[in-house]
């Protein structure tokens, strides 16, 4: 028998939710430790084998010089990869100091800035290195993450989704709540995958897997604002945990008047 | 062995988030102990600034994924004080109900996949189950059925969705509820055989005089209600917290350490602190395995922290059972109406891994105004050094692999999460010739 597979993950600024994620994978997770190799994953194991991996997975922002170093060691160490949740694919929530001062941040919660060496923003890893797949969510889908290693294994390509949160609120019959509670819901503009839980727990989506394809969130919000929604809720609504993608932060720079915000690094 | 000696933990494992371990060790005398946390800061406290008060809890969530609940509630009971709201004990014993969900999932993960192959001999649960195939199964039902309360209550188990200030966005389905009956009652009688398992481990000697510090409530195992006790005797309300706990920003970490005041003296938070300080207040099936497992409460050996979280376990799979056969019908209001309002309010709960405190200022335009946070793991970095520093000698006869293994074990008993803490861990252990950097 050919040597199997070989699964490795990293870690860069997050809160751990995702890789979680292969953990919270209980009915399935012997099975897979069965069918590849976990080669190197910090949380879950202490023996760790040297590269190079088959696949990588990626969770996590860049916030640090290091950080930013540490990525392009690891894409020469995978074959294919992976970046998974918000954070690694769009910055994460971390990315809200990419419009402040990330020294008035520090001032803010450190008593000894100087000890503290961080970047001035916090980035996706596709802005660093070339990324083979990203599998979206704050946090990623349990059954995405499955279907994706299972894809992997099969060489076929991962069945993600690339139409709305609406379109799933729809199968599922959840009454919108845009249109009825007058709610500024997401929904539109983020790409499915959660099950379109937020709105039938009667709530607004707020983006957890981002902007669908060709999403005009620019419009939408717009639209909102035509409406009963203030316009500074509306910027904090786009301005969440994928608040740096591009379209998403297109919409919130539009809404408060500003030009294409400079990228500051 | 040569006089002068270093072990080093340059990236910790079977821990949530990223740290480092220095030990310098001259003959027996340890020079020096670093827990090194180079998780990267994210800022949560600044940027919670100019948010709105409903966003908070959702935000919250995402400093932890092991633990998001925790900082929900934390969150929600800070900012409804700030505001003045009550709610009523239907929403409080719902959220009990949810914290059981996240104390299940988490402590049933640490207990099985991070902290028993340290007793057993393996290098993770991965390969524990090549060998006891059916044990590591049982801890994966276990946490599973935790993730499934969470999902019936909160929408998703990691960053649950339905938490808002006044109580849920939506009341929970009764009959999904219902339907967890028979899991929970496996899970009950699960965690009563997993702290069979555990409390026959071989402990290693380490006793140490520890400032246990938890919440306390007279009818109730702590969870999100009670004053803040400690071992020493203090009995103080949330809102005097600051007075008598401070955060210590060091060189080597993007995380705080706290202290206790006037002393400077660091303390322990967790299961052991909870189990030492609130043992009558366990359910009675949990108080009487705890009682007959071998282990004499309370306890000064963190090592047996294992056995406390597996009390624990019990504890919250019978209180999840109480609440669920108590819901019998849907509730009429899902949460108290608000109208964001500036005030100044705190609130500790307890996390999984310990006590966790917020505080929060809301501004007259109704916006966050300022916030802080102390996560659990934190307050316990201190005690985790002072552990070391009694610790190394005593493994100092062993060669560095395995000194270093017994080092990363200790902090281990603390189920640390780094990444929480980050506002936490690497293992170096200088014996004194050539200190890597």
């Amino acid at each position: 028998m050919a040597d199997k597979p070989t699964l490795a993950v990293f870690k860069f600024a997050s809160c751990d939710g995702c890789q979680l994620s292969l953990l919270c994978a209980e009915d399935q997770l012997l099975d897979i430790a069965g069918a590849i190799e976990i080669a190197y994953f910090l949380e879950a194991r202490t023996a760790q084998s040297e590269g190079p991996y088959d696949v990588g997975l990626v969770e996590g922002s860049i916030t640090t010089q290091h950080d930013a170093e540490r990525i392009q060691e690891i894409r020469k160490q995978c074959r294919f990869l992976v970046a998974i949740g918000a954070c690694a694919t769009s910055g994460g929530i971390q990315a809200l100091r990419n419009w402040a001062s990330v020294d008035d941040f520090i001032g803010q919660v450190y008593a000894h800035p100087e000890y503290i060496s961080t970047l001035k923003t916090s980035t996706p890893i596709a802005e660093h290195v070339a990324v083979d797949f990203e599998l979206r969510g704050c946090p990623i889908s349990k059954s995405q993450l499955v279907d994706l290693v299972a894809a992997l294994l099969h060489g076929r390509k991962p069945k993600v989704p690339s139409y709305s949160v609406c379109v799933e609120c729809k199968r599922q019959g959840t009454v919108c709540v845009a249109v009825a509670r007058g709610v500024a819901c997401l929904g539109p503009v983020t790409q499915a995958g959660c099950g379109a839980i937020c709105p039938a727990y009667c709530r607004e989506c707020f983006g957890c897997y981002g902007p669908k394809e060709q999403p005009n969130l620019v419009s939408l919000t717009g639209h909102y604002a035509e409406g009963d929604s203030d316009r500074d809720h509306l910027v904090r609504l786009a301005r969440n945990f994928n608040g740096y993608a591009p379209d998403f932060r297109e919409a919130s720079d539009a809404l408060e008047g500003r030009v294409e915000i400079q990228a500051k690094q | 062995m040569p006089a002068n000696r270093v072990f080093e933990v340059k990236a910790l494992s079977r821990v949530e988030g990223e740290g480092a371990l220095y030990v310098k060790l001259n003959g027996d005398q340890v020079e020096h102990v670093e827990l090194n946390i180079y998780e990267p800061p994210r800022f949560f406290e600044s940027f919670l600034r100019g948010r709105e008060v409903r966003e908070v809890p959702d935000i919250t969530a995402r400093i932890c994924g092991i633990c998001p609940v925790a900082y929900q509630m934390s969150s929600c009971h800070a900012l409804e004080k700030a505001m003045g709201i009550e709610v009523g004990p239907e929403i409080r014993s719902l959220r009990r109900l949810l914290y059981c969900g996240e104390w299940i999932e988490s402590h049933a993960l640490h207990i099985y996949l991070l902290h028993a192959p340290d007793f057993l001999g393996y290098e993770s649960g991965i390969s524990m189950a090549s060998d006891h195939k059916e044990v590591v199964k049982k801890g994966l039902r276990l946490k599973k059925i935790g993730n499934d309360l969470l999902e019936v209550l909160g929408g998703r188990a990691i960053h649950p969705i339905n938490v808002t200030v006044g109580g849920f966005y939506r009341a929970p389905d009764v009959r999904k509820l219902k339907a967890l009956l028979p899991d929970l009652e496996w899970g009950l009688q699960a965690s009563i055989e997993t702290l069979e398992l555990v409390s026959q481990f071989s402990f290693p000697d380490l006793e140490v005089d520890y400032e246990c510090v938890s919440l306390k409530h007279p009818e109730e195992f702590p969870l999100n209600q009670g004053r803040i006790v400690t071992t020493s005797g203090l009995d103080i309300a949330m809102e005097e917290y600051e007075q008598h706990f401070d955060e210590r920003h060091m060189k080597q970490s993007t995380a705080l350490h706290s202290v206790k005041l006037p002393e400077e003296k660091p303390y322990l938070v967790g299961p052991l602190a909870r189990l030492n300080l609130c043992f009558d207040q366990l359910l009675p099936t949990a108080k009487k395995y705890a009682e007959k497992c071998g282990i004499d409460w309370p306890s000064r050996n963190n090592f047996q922290s294992i056995a406390a979280r597996a009390i624990e376990l019990i504890d919250v799979y019978e209180e999840a059972i109480a609440i669920v056969n108590d819901n019998n019908a849907e509730l009429s209001q899902s949460r108290v109406q608000y109208t964001p309002s500036a005030g100044e309010g705190c609130h500790a709960t307890e996390a999984p891994r310990g006590l966790l405190y917020h505080r929060y200022r809301i501004g007259d335009d109704g916006l966050i105004a300022e916030a802080k946070i102390v996560p659990p793991t934190s307050q316990n970095l201190g005690q985790i050094e002072s552990d070391l520093h009694d610790y190394v000698p005593r493994v100092a006869i062993h060669d560095d692999a395995e000194a270093t293994h017994r080092c990363e074990h200790l902090i281990r008993n603390y189920d640390p999460c780094i990444s929480c803490s980050t506002h936490f861990l690497d293992l170096t252990i200088d014996r004194g010739a050539d200190r890597q950097e």
